[in-house]
C-alpha cells in the first residue's frame, strides 16, 4: 500500500493555459452579467430587478444581443440525437426508468425499442411480461435520446440494432462537460477494446465484438481474455487520469493518454496513483498539442 | 453496504477477471489503492485525521474529557467510538439508514482497541479511582466508496497517534474537590502510545480460495461475504469479524489470515513512517478540505 501525506501531493491545478480570448467572463450563481434589460434571457441566467443575472457558474457566452451562461459542470440536459449510455433503474407499465447522470430519470418505451429478430411488428402484452427477460434493473444499455418531454424527462429509443444492452466491460462516469461533442459515439479501438462515449458521461468499456449484428439482448458467456483485459483496464485509468485533470475526453485523447501509458512504461495499476495521473494528463495534453 | 445496481455481464467481468488474476483498474488481488492522509485538520479537537482511499473519506477526531472510571477499573482510562455515516457519504444512509453500519464500525473498533495488548488503558490514570482520562473517538464518513473498514481503521490510529493532551497536574484540593492545572504550553503534551494499535484488513470472498483485498465498491457487489481481519504491527491477528451473508470455507479464511498478516505487518510499518515524516516538516500547513 502507498501512503501519501495530503501536504506532499500537488495541489489542484489547471494544466491548460485558458484558451478563451481574454474577454470571456467566468460568473459564478447570483452574479449580475448586466444591468440592462436590453439583452435576451438564454440558458443559465434569469431577470431580477431589471439586471440579467447568473444562475449557474460558467462562462458567459453572447449571440447578438441573447446572453447565456455555458455552466463548467452540470448534470447531462438531454439534446435530442444524443447516443447516451444508461442503468435501468426500474422496470413495469410497459417501459423501463433509466439512470442517465441527470436531474430526472429517462423513460425508455418498449414500443422505441427493436426486438431481437428485428421484424417489426406489435408489441403485445406477452411482450410486456418478457421485459425483465430483455433488461433487468441494473441492465446497461445505449439508446437515443428521441424527445425531450414537456415535463423534462427525456424519452429514449433503440430503434436499430445499433443500440441496445451493453455486455461484459465496465462504466466510468464522468461531468458530460468533459466530452467533446460528436457525431460518431463507438469506437472500435486499435487495442482491442469498444468504447462508447455517453453523451451523459457514462463511458463503457468493454471487448470489441467482431460480429456485424450489433448490439442484442443476451448476454455473452464468453470469457475476456487476459489481454484484452489489461487494455481495458489501462483504458479506463487514463480516462479517470484525463478527467481528474480536466482535460477534455475523445477518442483521440485516451488513445494518445493509453500510448503515452505505455511508452513510459507504466504498469496498468500505478495508473491509480496521483502523481502518474498527473504525468499522463501532462502527456496527453503535450501529444495532442503536438499534432 | 452501499448499492450501486450492477449488471449481470458487469458483475460476470469483474469475477472472471478476479479469477485470471487481473482486476477490472489492473491491480492484483493483494494490492491496494493510494491512501491519502493528513492529521491535525481539526483545531478544536485534540487529535483528527482525514483519510482518503479513493472515493472513500473519512474524518475522525479524537476529544479528550476528564471523567471517573468505570466500576471495577479504577486504573483505566477509557476509550470509545462513535461512528457516523451520514447521509451526505450515501443516500442509503439518510435517516436511520446509515445506524446499523456505524453500531457494527464501532463495535468493531471498541473490540479491537479493547485488549490491554492492542491499546493500553492504565496508563491514562489522574487521580486514580477518581478522575481519568476519557477518549472520545469520533468517526464521520464523509463518502463511501467501498473498503470502509480498512480506511476507518487506519483513520483511527493516525488520530490516535497525532492526539495530544496538554499535560494535567493537580494543583491543591479544594473542599473534597480537586484542583486541576493544564499546562500553557503547547509543547508540554502526553501523546497516546500506539506502537500496537491493530488495523482491520478486508477480504472480499470472490469464490471459496479466492479473495481480494481494497474492493472497489463495485467489487463489494458482486460478492455477499467478506472477512475483516484485525493485524497487529507485530503480524499477528487479533480480531477476525465476518461481514455480510454467507460462507468462507476454513481453506479460504486460512489464506486469508496469513494474507492479512504479512500485508497488515507493512502497512502498520508505512503508517508509522509516514506519521513521522509529517510530524517532522517544519511549519507544516494544514491542507483541509479547500487545498
Amino acid at each position: 500500500m502507498e501512503i501519501i501525506l495530503a501536504s506532499e501531493c500537488p495541489p489542484q491545478e489547471t494544466l491548460m493555459a485558458p484558451t478563451a480570448s481574454s474577454h470571456t467572463r467566468l460568473v459564478t450563481p447570483g452574479e449580475v452579467i448586466y444591468e440592462d434589460t436590453s439583452y435576451m434571457r438564454g440558458h443559465g441566467t434569469y431577470m431580477e430587478d431589471g439586471c440579467q443575472v447568473a444562475s449557474v457558474a460558467g462562462y458567459v457566452s453572447q449571440v447578438n444581443r441573447l446572453v447565456t451562461v455555458t455552466p463548467l459542470r452540470q448534470l447531462y440536459q438531454g439534446a435530442v440525437g444524443d447516443t447516451i449510455v444508461g442503468r435501468v433503474t426500474q422496470v413495469g407499465g410497459g417501459r423501463w426508468k433509466l439512470d442517465i447522470n441527470s436531474r430526472l430519470d429517462a423513460e425508455l418505451k418498449l414500443v422505441n425499442v427493436q426486438l431481437p429478430g428485428a421484424e417489426q411488428r406489435r408489441k403485445n402484452v406477452e411482450d410486456e411480461r418478457g421485459m425483465r427477460d430483455l433488461l433487468s434493473e441494473g441492465a446497461l444499455v445505449c439508446v437515443e435520446v428521441q424527445k425531450v418531454g414537456q415535463d423534462g424527462v427525456l424519452r429514449l429509443a433503440a430503434r436499430t440494432n445499433k443500440f441496445g444492452k451493453l455486455g461484459q466491460g465496465m462504466l466510468v462516469s464522468m461531468s458530460p462537460s468533459l466530452l467533446v461533442r460528436d457525431k460518431q459515439r463507438m469506437h472500435d479501438l486499435p487495442c482491442g477494446a469498444r468504447v462508447v462515449f455517453g453523451a451523459n458521461g457514462y463511458i463503457f468499456l468493454g471487448p470489441t465484438c467482431d460480429q456485424e449484428q450489433g448490439l442484442s439482448y443476451t448476454d455473452s458467456d464468453e470469457e475476456v481474455g487476459v489481454e484484452v483485459r489489461e487494455s481495458l483496464a489501462r483504458l479506463s485509468n487514463c480516462l479517470r487520469a484525463l478527467a481528474k485533470h480536466s482535460v477534455m475526453i475523445s477518442p483521440t485523447s485516451i488513445m494518445a493518454a493509453h500510448d503515452a501509458s505505455i511508452q513510459l512504461n507504466i504498469p496498468v495499476k500505478d495508473l491509480l496513483k496521483g502523481d502518474v495521473m498527473r504525468d499522463i494528463a501532462i502527456a496527453t495534453l503535450q501529444d495532442i498539442a503536438d499534432t | 453496504m452501499v448499492d450501486i445496481n450492477l449488471s449481470e455481464a458487469e458483475k460476470r467481468y469483474i469475477i472472471d477477471g478476479v479469477k485470471l488474476g487481473i482486476r477490472a483498474d489492473g491491480r492484483g488481488p493483494l494490492d491496494y489503492r493510494e491512501l491519502e492522509l493528513e492529521t491535525g485538520v481539526l483545531d478544536t479537537a485534540n487529535g483528527s485525521a482525514r483519510v482518503r482511499l479513493h472515493r472513500t473519506d473519512i474524518l475522525v477526531t479524537v476529544k479528550m474529557e476528564l471523567e471517573p472510571p468505570l466500576p471495577g477499573r479504577p486504573n483505566h482510562g477509557k476509550l470509545l467510538f462513535f461512528v457516523n455515516c451520514s447521509a451526505n457519504a450515501a443516500p442509503e444512509f439518510e435517516g436511520r439508514g446509515g445506524e446499523e453500519l456505524a453500531s457494527r464500525l464501532s463495535s468493531v473498533l471498541e473490540r479491537l482497541y479493547s485488549d490491554a495488548n492492542a491499546f493500553n488503558t492504565a496508563g491514562l490514570v489522574v487521580v486514580p479511582g477518581k478522575y481519568v482520562k476519557a477518549f472520545y473517538v469520533d468517526v464521520e464518513v464523509l463518502e463511501c466508496g467501498g473498503n470502509l473498514f480498512d480506511v476507518v481503521s487506519l483513520g483511527v490510529k493516525s488520530a490516535l497517534y497525532a492526539t495530544r493532551t496538554p499535560r494535567i497536574t493537580i494543583t491543591g484540593e479544594d473542599g473534597g474537590e480537586l484542583e486541576f492545572t493544564l499546562s500553557d504550553n503547547p509543547y508540554d503534551v502526553d501523546r497516546l502510545d500506539v506502537t500496537n494499535a491493530p488495523i482491520l484488513i478486508t477480504h472480499l470472498r470472490i469464490s471459496e480460495g479466492i479473495t481480494i483485498v481494497d474492493p472497489t465498491i463495485e467489487e463489494e457487489q458482486c460478492a455477499p461475504v467478506s472477512v475483516v481481519v484485525g493485524v497487529a504491527p507485530n503480524a499477528t491477528i487479533c480480531a477476525v469479524h465476518l461481514l455480510g451473508p454467507g460462507t468462507i470455507g476454513p481453506h479460504t479464511l486460512k489464506k486469508a489470515l496469513k494474507g492479512s498478516a504479512v500485508l497488515g505487518a507493512e502497512i502498520h510499518a508505512r503508517l508509522i513512517a509516514k506519521l513521522k515524516q509529517e510530524e517532522s516538516i517544519p511549519d507544516r500547513r494544514i491542507r483541509g478540505f479547500l487545498g
